[in-house]
């Protein structure tokens, strides 16, 4: 027997001995050498050890819960593929939102998921080091439980078969692609604002609420689940970037100004990110769980306005960009739908005209501008269409050099005119389509004169086909483009109505429903 | 007998994604496929990396190994995020009751003071091993390319931590606090630890990272496991009536058996992929075992005592042979 009387450890003093107790001061080796990372943002770290643990969960904790939370999600997708489940979904159009989805949201959790490795590795401390390693292992979770959950929709319907090459070269897919490669490629500390705190703590209800709570009101039980399963993930990377902000901030003054900037840009770049969500929530999904503004409402300018109270006794001001995102909420969703409307030849999901009920719904849900600027715009589209002449935008569009969107917002204070700024840097001009973006660029210019942006691309002959050519006299350029994309045209772009997929769900319905 | 369960059958349009027909041809995919193969990004990459301009955000050019395809080192145990939760969790738990058995029957009181002492001696400052592993195995995932090897990385990482955090339930279980403190004492200052510490710390500056996990997964590692749990523990100890330590690190050996598959995959496909890598990865091994068995040298001395020196020669000859079916020329 074991006579010792031991001293109870306490919780906190346990998981101290299980995770920052492994670590030491080096002494064969500089310490700027092991971490080489910390000096070069100009954020001054002075003691590490006053890192609050945000979470304490050791390994044999984590692997017990995860594998529990993993056997759940698993049975229920399979359960769903397996019943067809994706004849249950309030209606076709519903997985068009999926099909964005897809092509964009895992190749961001892939790459937090290599960042937060990069943290893991490079902050100076254990305490941080183990919170992002673990964050860095649930990121890659949720990449792959997202491509699980909706690869079955990839077996029955158009538009994303090919993804992950798309993501890559897809036009409206350089946004979210660049918002991450940025933040991927800035120092640790900023890279920890970026995700962390903006994307994470201050926007992640935003991405969250409109795509898992719009799967569970439109049937998709498969993604819905998902979503409930990463819940708890997420709320463990919510209490990490807060806990982060606030170190830096206590750590020394001269932080602020540092930590300031970044939050005023990762909010602006976040909520640029954020336009097609918009769309998604008041266009895309049958079902309607909330509109745009009213998500906006209550999780930025309720929820995300106390986190700025709470945040002001360091010193941190509310970002500039919030008033101008006050005036957007009414225009965002309708400016983007109809510019993904117009564009329709070249996306790898259908879009649609509103039906009847559904402009009622917006009118109602946006009663100051969607009567007077978009239902007329609407309406146009469908006279058109109705003539036979669907509404196409023949060019190319312009694009933000840093956001990426096409010119399609409009100056804060008047709808009615496309908001454009200009910059010249080192003899060419550059674009934006907002102060907000034009001063993330004048910043730092050498960083976003780098952006790989996909008109500047084509126009520049770079996304041809292999084995076209260009000087040839029947050289048909969109096609050209297309076919580079691997955009099957006619099957994966285009209206909704006369689809591939309309029909085939209504007939693979029909078949599971009826006895004809 | 077979109960014919019936649903409604619809065709498909397609088996799975067209880059994994590109890859497999055109049939369903496997869950470790889908979640793995092509999905880094690699191509149209939008800013240097202000950590490190010279390169691309992801960017094979990091290692001096070359590869046609990344995506060439499956990883024989197909782990992705759920597989691998699933076999840890598994592991967790046969973990969690042998801490358990070994507690409720009064297992460590079978051993004597020294026998506790020594193990506490050897197991402890390995805690602090553990850490660099982890560190450098996050790097590697960090800096690797592909996710077929950046991946399984991660969860090495993972496990790396796991076993420093069984090391100090073990401690705590056989000692308190101070048996901690005198561990990490040990690995800072004792002589006999400070070619380890050293060897630990030039891997943490290693700027390679295919080198770096020869040096610390397949070089390290595939030293010290042996030789700790191996014939430490399970020989020495248990013939000492430390088969109470044995039960409480068995996750260490099952876990250095399992990974090893992974690892010696890793080091065989980059190998047979041309001759300057396998030049290159001879090199790397045969400088870093040279210097791990001699870091290792105190420490065995000070656990297996006389026999110490033959116990390691058959530990690095039998790391060798592993080495020579790999492809390597030692």
């Amino acid at each position: 027997m074991d006579m010792q009387v031991k001293k109870k450890l306490g919780l906190k003093e346990k998981y101290a001995l299980m995770t920052r107790n492994l670590g030491w001061e080096p002494s064969y080796e500089k310490r700027e050498d092991v971490y080489p990372l910390l000096d070069y943002e100009g954020i001054k770290i002075h003691d590490w050890d006053k890192w609050e643990d945000p979470f304490r969960l050791t390994m044999d904790s984590y692997w017990k819960y995860q594998a529990e939370k993993e056997r759940k999600l698993y049975a229920i997708i399979d359960a769903f593929n397996q019943n067809n489940g994706h004849l249950n979904v309030t209606d076709a159009r519903y997985i068009n939102a999926m099909k964005i989805f897809l092509s964009a949201v895992p190749s961001l959790e892939y790459n937090a998921h290599r960042g937060f490795a990069r943290l893991g590795r490079h902050m100076g401390g254990v305490g941080p080091q183990v919170a992002c390693q673990m964050q860095a292992i649930d990121e890659i979770r949720h990449c792959q439980t997202q491509i699980h959950s909706i690869s079955n929709y990839n077996r029955f319907y158009n538009g994303i078969h090919d993804w992950k090459y798309m993501n890559d070269r897809l036009w409206y897919l350089s946004v979210p692609k660049s918002f991450f490669e940025d933040a991927c490629s800035c120092g640790p500390f900023e890279f920890i604002i970026a995700i962390g705190f903006s994307f994470e703590y201050v926007l992640t209800n935003l991405v969250f609420v409109p795509f898992v709570s719009g799967a569970a009101y439109n049937g998709d039980m498969g993604t819905m689940t998902f979503g409930f399963s990463a819940q708890s993930d997420e709320a463990r990377h919510m209490t990490l970037g807060l806990e982060v902000i606030k170190f830096m901030l206590e750590q020394d003054p001269a932080n602020l100004p540092i930590v300031q900037k970044w939050i005023d840009k990762w909010t602006w770049r976040g909520v640029r990110l954020l336009t097609i969500v918009a769309m998604m929530m008041d266009y895309m999904l049958p079902k309607r769980v909330m509109s745009w503004k009213e998500a906006w409402e209550i999780y930025f300018e309720q929820n995300g306005m106390s986190l700025f109270k709470d945040l002001a006794r360091y010193g941190i001001k509310v970002p500039d960009c919030v008033e101008q995102i006050k005036k957007e909420k009414d225009h965002l969703s309708h400016q983007a739908w109809t510019t993904f409307y117009a564009a329709a030849p070249m996306t790898n999901f259908h879009t649609w005209i509103p039906s009847d009920d559904e402009l009622d719904w917006l009118s109602s849900k946006y009663p100051d501008t969607f009567d007077k600027y978009y239902r007329p715009r609407f309406e146009f589209f469908r006279e058109q269409a109705e003539k036979g002449e669907r509404f196409v935008n023949p060019n190319l569009p312009q694009l933000c050099q840093v956001c990426q969107i096409p010119m399609l917002f409009t100056e804060p204070d008047d709808p009615t005119q496309i908001a454009y700024r200009q910059v010249e840097h080192a003899g060419e001009k550059y674009h934006f389509c907002s102060d907000h973006c034009q001063h993330i660029f004048e910043h730092e210019p050498e960083k976003y004169v780098e952006a790989w942006l996909p008109v500047h691309q084509i126009l520049q002959g770079n996304c041809f086909a292999k084995g076209d050519d260009p000087t040839a006299p029947d050289f048909n350029p969109i096609a050209s483009v297309m076919k580079w994309w691997h955009l099957e045209n006619g099957k994966d772009n285009g209206d909704f109505a006369g689809s591939e997929d309309e029909k085939n769900f209504a007939q693979w319905r029909g078949m599971a429903t009826s006895n004809t | 007998m077979q109960i014919d369960l019936r649903t409604v059958s619809i065709k498909p349009l397609r088996n799975t994604f067209d880059h994994l027909v590109r890859r497999f041809g055109d049939k369903p995919a496997s869950r470790y496929q889908e979640g793995s193969y092509d999905i880094q990004a690699d191509a149209n990459l939008q800013y240097r990396p202000t950590w490190d301009p010279e390169h691309e955000l992801h960017d094979p050019g990091r290692t001096a190994i070359v590869m046609a395809d990344w995506y060439a080192f499956k990883d024989p145990r197909q782990y992705y995020y759920g597989a691998y939760t699933l076999a840890r969790a598994r592991q967790q738990e046969s973990a969690e009751s042998s801490f358990e058995f070994v507690e409720s029957r009064g297992l460590l009181a079978q051993m004597d003071e020294a026998t506790r002492a020594l193990a506490l001696a050897v197991l402890m400052p390995l805690r602090h091993a553990a850490w660099g592993a982890n560190m450098n195995n996050t790097g590697m995932c960090a800096d690797g390319y592909g996710t077929l090897i950046t991946q399984p990385c991660m969860y090495h990482a993972m496990d790396n931590l796991g076993v420093a955090q069984y090391l100090t339930r073990l401690g705590l279980l056989l000692g308190d606090v101070t048996t901690l403190d005198a561990g990490r004492e040990a690995w800072l200052n004792d002589v006999r630890w400070q070619p380890l510490r050293r060897l630990v710390e030039k891997t943490l500056v290693t700027q390679d990272w295919f080198e770096l996990f020869v040096a610390q997964n397949f070089v390290l590692d595939g030293l010290l496991y042996p030789l700790i749990y191996e014939q430490f523990v399970d020989k020495h100890l248990n013939a000492h009536g430390g088969a109470g330590v044995s039960m409480l690190t068995a996750f260490m050996g099952e876990w250095h058996g399992e990974t090893r598959r992974w690892i010696d995959s890793v080091i065989k496909i980059a190998a047979a992929e041309s001759d300057a890598n396998k030049a290159l990865l001879t090199e790397w091994t045969r400088q870093w075992r040279g210097a791990a068995v001699e870091a290792l040298s105190p420490i065995a001395q000070q656990a297996l005592g006389d026999t110490a020196a033959d116990v390691l020669a058959t530990v690095d000859q039998s790391f060798n042979d592993r080495a020579a079916k790999l492809g390597l020329t030692l």
